[in-house]
């Protein structure tokens, strides 16, 4: 069996006072893209911010293992270091900062984890050019700063350009797929797609199948209230857009089942 | 944690330029009295005029002492100062004309050289001429022969006045008068040194000028001048530095700062104030009450003020700008930090007198720990000033729940021909700013200075390049373990 990248174990956790994540079991091997469905308030962002480290989301029971690693007793920045990058939902505006700047700090930042020396501003360039290219970032949208006065579409292909450079081992997207158009859509999921591989690992967060049409999972898992209630192939996901997600709430909790 | 030890390891780091230079100075007897004066002014053979000036103004302070008129506006505390428990003189010994910097007291050389400024001319900085104060004296001034060469005058104050006494006769208190706050007459008395720089007509000074201000000596007050004089279409970019050693106690630093620009000229000061701040406590630190005002007395003429102001315990100043000649223009861009116990009141004035004067405000405000900070801006429009135009922004960031931001906007508008703009924000480092830079890998602390950096962006890019970066360095150290 290939390498287990993420292996979480009965997880829950509560944020803003509420018991959000009731016990989540789920295993990413490398080479395996899954994708994570579910209804508006099931906890998937909460998922993908207690994977990341977002300050506010309390683990109160469980485990998650990170190629072997304990990852909750990491520091944000450690586990982004060693190959953990969330793309985020909303990305976050810094006035004032470039974003060539920033991404050239973040990538110089991970390179020296890996005892890679930093690159300077040419060799920077040349790599982060190509890279925009695949996603269609234009020249322009790297001299200002990180996502001020960026459309939604330019904030969500910037964050793909950032998984680009930085090649994390473990990839979360949080809703990346969320305001985008046809076009943004497939612009998107190509980046995706390039970074795809046998060393990693994706979770994709979606609310909607089309997405699915580009980005192909092995698995899909359905997460209500708390819990992943269904798991299957990619067909699951067409039978969720045809029926919704109130039939799944008559089964029995897989988490349940098998963590109890 | 292991980061939560990072934090306090960098917090607990000394402040860098905090030691003290062992090396035999010469003081006056500590205290005030009209003897101190004379004593000063003697110790410079400076002319008769000139103590008489430092005598009336001496007059002044004890009038202003006695109303118990020391000011009170600003949005800072402090205990009470008691004149008479300082020094008001001191320098190190040395020959008494030096006819090289080799003859330099190597100490000195030494320190100038751990606060990087090298002073030998092998080693000194290329492109900036230098003066260095130490304490009550100019100890040397790098590029003077080359400057000369240019007509400029560049060097101590006390040197300008035995040299150039028409020009620093014509000049001095033209723009801050003895008697125009308590500060100033104090100053205005017992002032030992300084930088003078006089650009003649139509020359554009070839390398930046600058002054590095130390505080050495122990229960000594810093009291120096400046005064820059550019003549008709000449043009001059300044810049000074400042530190301290670290000490329990509080010293004073009063000093005025004079800029007068003529017919077409320009004059750009800045300022990149690192005075030793205190420790986390509030204990010791230097107490910055500075007077600096630029008087655009020319037509076309331009004064551009940049500050970063990371240091000093509590900092009282407004550097301004008197727009008197017609389509004249002032500029004010200001970083100042408070971090721990720091205090600071800062700002500005825009007088505008001339018709077409435009004036641009742009402050930062930064607050860390438990500082305190205001920014405080007059903008005034005088009735003949047809169509003068001011756009002020002032933005606040702080860092926690403890420190605070002020502003304190005025604005007299007499001449309804005007446009004046006002702009302020205040905002706090969001905590999701902090994850999405360090979920990137970015560790908390160099998070926080570049989104610091980025707030700052506008100022920063006023200061010359070599400066610039040094400065962006400083906003980090001055905020290192201010978040966790």
């Amino acid at each position: 069996m290939k390498e287990a990248i993420l292996e979480i174990e009965g997880l829950e956790a509560e944020a803003g006072g509420k018991h959000i994540l009731r016990g989540i079991d789920l295993v990413l091997r490398a080479g395996e893209v899954h994708a994570l469905m579910g209804p508006n308030g099931s906890g998937k962002s909460t998922l993908a911010g207690a994977l990341a480290g977002r300050p506010g989301i309390a683990i109160t029971a469980g485990k998650v293992h990170y190629r072997g690693e304990d990852l909750l007793a990491l520091e944000p920045e450690e586990r982004a270091r060693r190959g953990v990058f969330l793309a985020f939902q909303y990305p976050v505006e810094i006035p004032g900062v470039s974003n060539n700047y920033f991404l050239k700090s973040a990538l110089n930042a991970v390179r020296a984890h890996r005892g890679e020396e930093p690159l300077d501003a040419m060799e920077f360039l040349s790599v982060v050019r190509e890279k925009a290219a695949l996603v269609e970032v234009p020249k322009d949208l790297l001299a200002r700063s990180v996502n001020e006065g960026f459309s939604g579409g330019e904030k969500k292909r910037n964050e793909v350009l950032q998984m680009l450079l930085l090649e994390p081992t473990l990839a979360v997207l949080d809703e990346t797929d969320s305001g985008l158009d046809i076009d943004a859509l497939r612009i998107v999921a190509n980046g995706v797609n390039a970074l795809r591989g046998e060393q990693r690992a994706m979770l994709v967060i979606t609310h909607y199948q089309r997405l699915l049409d580009y980005i192909v999972p092995d698995q899909v898992h359905v997460l209500t209230e708390g819990r992943i209630v269904k798991s299957g192939g990619k067909e699951l996901a067409l039978e969720l857009e045809e029926r919704g997600y109130s039939w799944l709430e008559q089964e029995p909790p897989r988490s349940e089942a098998s963590a109890r | 944690m292991a980061e939560s030890s990072e934090i306090e390891k960098l917090t607990s780091r000394e402040y860098e330029y905090g030691f003290v230079t062992a090396i035999e100075e010469e003081r006056i007897p500590k205290g005030l009295c009209e003897e101190t004066v004379r004593l000063i002014s003697a110790k410079k053979s400076e002319p008769a005029w000139l103590l008489d000036w430092r005598l009336k103004a001496f007059r002044r302070f004890l009038e202003l002492l006695a109303q118990e008129s020391e000011p009170t506006w600003a949005q800072v505390k402090y205990p009470r100062i008691d004149y008479q428990d300082m020094y008001y003189y001191a320098a190190p010994k040395q020959n008494a004309k030096l006819e090289s910097l080799d003859e330099v007291d190597p100490e000195l050389l030494k320190t100038y050289d751990r606060l990087g400024i090298p002073l030998l001319e092998q080693k000194r900085l290329a492109g900036v001429a230098v003066d260095a104060v130490f304490d009550s004296v100019s100890v040397a001034t790098t590029y003077k022969a080359e400057l000369e060469k240019h007509g400029i005058v560049f060097g101590s104050f006390s040197q300008a006045v035995l040299e150039h006494p028409e020009l620093v006769r014509q000049y001095l208190g033209s723009v801050v008068p003895y008697s125009d706050n308590f500060f100033a007459a104090l100053n205005s008395a017992v002032f030992s040194d300084g930088s003078f720089a006089y650009i003649p007509k139509g020359v554009r000074c070839p390398m930046e000028l600058s002054t590095y201000f130390r505080i050495n000596a122990q229960e000594t007050g810093q009291f120096e001048r400046t005064l820059i004089v550019a003549d008709e279409g000449a043009s001059v970019s300044y810049l000074e530095g400042c530190t301290a050693p670290r000490r329990d106690e509080n010293q004073l630093h009063a000093a005025v700062v004079e800029l007068v620009a003529l017919d077409d000229a320009s004059i750009k000061y800045s300022t990149v104030q690192n005075w030793y701040p205190g420790d986390k406590e509030g204990r010791g630190g230097i107490f910055n009450f500075v007077t600096k005002r630029g008087a655009c007395r020319g037509r076309r003429s331009k004064i551009s003020w940049t500050q970063v102001e990371t240091g000093s315990a509590i900092t009282w100043k407004y550097p301004s700008c008197i727009l008197q000649g017609d389509d004249s223009v002032g500029e004010f861009y200001s970083v100042a930090v408070t971090n721990h116990r720091q205090q600071a009141d800062t700002g500005t004035k825009m007088i505008h007198i001339g018709k077409n004067t435009r004036s641009t405000i742009v402050s930062k405000g930064i607050a860390a720990g438990h500082g305190q900070q205001a920014y405080r801006g007059l903008v005034r429009i005088g009735p003949k000033a047809h169509g003068a135009r001011n756009h002020s922004q002032c933005d606040s960031l702080l860092l926690g729940d403890q420190c605070a931001a002020h502003t304190f906007p005025y604005l007299e508008v007499k001449n309804a021909s005007a446009t004046v703009e006002h702009e302020a924000t205040t905002s706090r480092i969001g905590e999701d700013q902090l994850f999405y830079c360090r979920q990137r890998g970015l560790s908390e602390e160099d998070a926080v200075s570049m989104i610091v950096n980025g707030f700052c962006k506008e100022v920063l890019r006023e200061l010359p390049m070599e400066f610039a970066v040094e400065a962006q360095k400083l906003l980090g150290l001055s905020l290192e373990g201010s978040v966790g």
